[in-house]
């Protein structure tokens, strides 16, 4: 025994009166280094022990306060500057609705901190290291008796004077408590270096099998994955089998005034005038409209050479005189109501869609037939 | 017979000494499951089963298997969820409320309702979790940064009692544990069993009974106390408010959350007096859990059945004095409608059998309180079906009027939610101290100083 080193020495009270007597005894003494132990609280202790009073208030307003800042600054986070909602017009900090859950969040962070601090910080728990641990002295402390218990590390301590002590004050079970042997392993040896590592191996290869294969889920893209039918993708449902619908026959936008001139072209190059300038944008227009809906039958250039390698009779070349010639309201009649194989492409092209067609036209047919002019402006 | 009031009569019958207080209260847990034990927990589990098959339809198939139609769109699910977080709060009133009014008779049965809210909580938060459709995106109630940018509506009532619900549970469930952890040293220290030692070692923490320790526990313990008081009275008032802020007639009164909270605390007072009464009778705590406790309890069953039953009575009061036709018609209908046979079964059981407790004989009368109580549960659930669904088949619109008819799955759901319960209640019963060992040393005869001094500091 004699090795070990003395924790303190203890004794057994088995009223609370003579506890309550003992601890007053001992703090007459002056004793620092003690603790009474007792199954429960004994009313009157914590004067008889001269003990502050319990600062544990101050932990638990502070957390409440804590939680009541973060709920009110989190909210108005949310509701301003990450994703400011305007909720039937009402203002986005409506403090009287936010009431509740600052009101939770307080007793929530007030109550969690309060224990924590408490159980983890005042009391350092979770602790079984102390060598009252497993004594016949706790076994009775946490049941039917009541502890005083005088610690080594006390300036006055000295065993047999303590022992007297006690004895004097009626305790029964005096004993020394010493600490247990404990016995010392050495970390970094080759055995154990190989233990964390395989470990590690272990974990990190179970974590990446079990994030990423085990639990992989693919992305939610379910509206992707649509019951719809696109553009020019043929459907069972109707009786002609296309999947794209025009309009019912004889639905007219609002405001719609017909196209004149249907049945004379001649009329339509006469009185129709093109309200456009040949401006860039209209070129550019223009030009992106032709590309779509002329060149896959009129080529890129209007040359007359389909794209389409013979599955039309090839249609005309426009830069013949014959089309060079004619004013552009007749073009345009010919864009709405089609002509021999063309159909009418009324419907694909807006009115200014057209007048801007027929303006790239132009210019394509003076790209290819210049006039004298323009070669004297390049100069 | 001469009392004398000077003198406050002991919680505890038959002054038994600490040691036969350690064995009484450790006994169910150093012995195995008797056959009654087996046969009431062959019951629940049979039940929790039954709802377990009436989940996985509802999972599989959706929430369609279950009874809600078009104006009702809280059915069942809601009407459990108010009902079983209802049954929870008696046992923070007994825990938290009595303690701060320091009524020492809470000491016997605290520890048990404590354990009674945590899973009344756990089986009340099953059904909103479900009645959102989709419970595999439940997590989306809690705000959390997420690739949508999506945050909650922190002004709805709805999230409110996301708030509420959680926060009472995460509570009760420290201010339980708080209170274990002398008791598991006491069990740590008793312990024959090496498996239990280190069960009980962690469990825990290496208490010792410090009074340094006792010193600052005793204050967090009525901090926590403080905190669940109006955490408590919160709670069922936000519960109310998902009714309340709505503008459905029979819902958006002002009345609701006191009401609210007066109904929950009855009919969880009367399910903590049904488990207690079997509870002492099996474990023999009859000195523990005494008659007079009993009595206290009824006693707070009459008033907060008196209250309820003033409830009712405003409300039909305020339906005609406010003078709105739509608020007159729904408690009209509430009487005499279609669901008259749950609005009178809710009367009766409410208003009217309680007042029994008015004779002394009946209140201290086991048999008498054990049928009341149950009851007062019968009445308080088909109060919150009264509520929900009355209102909800006459809304303002005549052409979508229904009858609202719950399922088979509807059924399984609320057997299912007794069983998971019970069972929990069972479980419990057998592997922790169901009553405070500490608190009820404490107010045993003779525990406390004859001639201790007036305190100065914290503390009792």
């Amino acid at each position: 025994m004699e090795n070990k080193k003395l924790h303190s020495v203890v004794g057994l009270f088995s009223t609370p009166d003579s506890i309550i007597h003992a601890a007053e005894k001992t703090i007459e003494k002056g004793y620092k280094h003690y603790d009474i132990n007792t199954p429960y609280p004994v009313h009157g202790m914590d004067s008889a022990m001269k003990l502050k009073p319990s600062t544990m208030g101050y932990f638990a307003l502070a957390f409440g306060l804590t939680g009541t800042a973060v709920a009110l600054s989190f909210m108005y986070w949310v509701f301003n500057i990450a994703y400011p909602l305007n909720i039937g017009g009402k203002p986005n900090f409506p403090l009287p609705a936010l009431i509740p859950i600052t009101f939770e969040l307080t007793v929530l962070f007030a109550a969690i901190g309060t224990v924590l601090s408490l159980l983890f910080v005042f009391f350092k728990m979770p602790d079984n290291s102390n060598p009252l641990h497993d004594t016949d002295y706790i076994k009775h402390c946490t049941s039917d008796m009541f502890g005083l218990c005088i610690e080594a590390e006390d300036k006055l301590f000295s065993e047999a004077e303590v022992k007297d002590f006690l004895a004097g004050l009626g305790a029964t079970n005096i004993e020394s408590i010493y600490y247990p042997k404990i016995n010392t392993l050495p970390i970094f040896t080759k055995n154990f270096i190989i233990f964390l590592l395989c470990s590690a191996i272990v974990v990190s290869g179970a974590v990446y099998f079990v994030t990423n294969k085990l639990m992989f889920m693919t992305p939610y893209n379910w509206m992707l994955n649509q019951d719809r039918i696109n553009a020019q993708a043929p459907s069972d449902f109707f009786k002609d089998g296309f999947g794209m619908r025009d309009a019912v026959e004889g639905t007219v936008p609002r405001d719609f005034i017909p196209e004149e001139f249907k049945a004379s072209p001649d009329s339509a190059g006469t009185f129709l005038i093109n309200p456009l300038e040949m401006t860039d944008a209209v070129l550019a227009k223009g030009e992106a409209k032709f590309k779509t809906f002329c060149s896959p039958c009129h080529g890129n250039y209007a040359k007359g050479d389909s794209r389409l390698r013979g599955l039309f009779p090839n249609p005309p070349t426009l830069h013949s005189k014959k089309v060079r010639n004619w004013p552009d309201g007749r073009i345009y009649h010919v864009i709405t109501f089609g002509q021999n194989v063309m159909p009418s492409y009324a419907k694909q092209l807006s009115r200014d869609e057209r007048w801007a067609v027929i303006n790239y036209v132009r210019s394509l047919q003076r790209a290819f037939n210049p006039k004298e002019e323009d070669f004297n402006e390049s100069k | 017979m001469q009392t004398d009031y000077t003198v406050e009569t002991s919680v505890v019958e038959g002054n038994p000494s600490f040691k036969q207080i350690d064995e009484l209260i450790g006994a169910p847990l150093e012995t195995l499951p008797n056959r009654n034990f087996l046969i009431a927990i062959s019951i629940t589990a049979s039940m929790l089963l039954t709802g377990a098959i009436a989940l996985g339809f509802s999972l599989y198939y959706g929430i369609g298997m279950w009874g809600n139609n078009n104006p009702v769109g809280w059915g069942f699910d809601i009407v459990n969820f108010v009902f079983w977080v209802g049954i929870g709060h008696a046992g923070t009133l007994i825990s938290a409320i009595l303690f701060l009014f320091r009524q020492k008779w809470r000491t016997g049965i605290a520890r048990f309702a404590e354990g009674m809210t945590i899973f009344a909580v756990m089986t009340a938060g099953l059904f909103p979790a479900l009645h959102t459709g989709r419970p595999w995106l439940d997590h989306y109630l809690i705000p959390h940064p997420n690739d949508h940018s999506l945050w909650v509506n922190f002004t709805s009532p709805l999230l409110w009692d996301v708030f509420a619900v959680s926060t009472y549970f995460i509570v009760s469930a420290i201010f339980w544990y708080v209170g274990l952890i002398p008791d598991f040293a006491n069990l740590r220290d008793r312990t024959k069993n090496k498996i239990k030692k280190i069960v009980y070692t962690i469990t825990s923490f290496g208490w010792r009974g410090s009074n340094r320790h006792w010193q600052n526990y005793e204050m967090v313990y009525l901090i926590l106390a403080g905190f669940a008081t109006p955490l408590v009275l919160s709670v069922h008032t936000i519960v109310s408010f998902d009714f309340a802020v709505s503008i459905i007639p029979g819902w958006h009164t002002t009345i609701f959350p006191p009401y609210f909270v007066a109904g929950a605390v009855f009919s969880g007072f009367a399910m903590v007096q049904n488990c207690l009464i079997l509870l002492r009778k099996v474990f023999h705590y009859e000195h523990i859990i005494t008659l007079d406790t009993l009595e206290k309890m009824n006693k707070i069953i009459i008033v907060t059945g008196s209250m309820v039953g003033y409830a009712y009575a405003m409300e039909f009061f305020i339906a005609w004095y406010s003078g709105n036709s739509a608020e007159a018609f729904t408690f009209v209908n509430r009487a005499f409608g279609d669901y008259a046979w749950a609005y009178w079964i809710m009367v009766s059981c409410n208003v009217i059998f309680p007042q029994l407790f008015w004779i002394k004989k009946l209140r201290r009368s086991i048999p008498v309180m054990l049928v009341i109580g149950i009851l007062v549960n019968v009445g308080m659930w088909f109060e919150r079906f009264v509520i929900t669904v009355t209102s909800l088949s006459r809304d303002f619109l005549p052409s979508s009027w229904a009858y609202y008819k719950p399922t088979l799955v509807d059924g399984g759901l609320l057997i299912g939610s007794f069983g998971l319960f019970f069972t929990l209640l069972l479980i419990f019963t057998k592997t922790m101290p169901v009553v405070s060992i500490a608190e009820i040393k404490a107010v045993l005869p003779g525990a406390q100083p004859t001639h201790h001094k007036a305190e100065s500091n914290n503390g009792k």
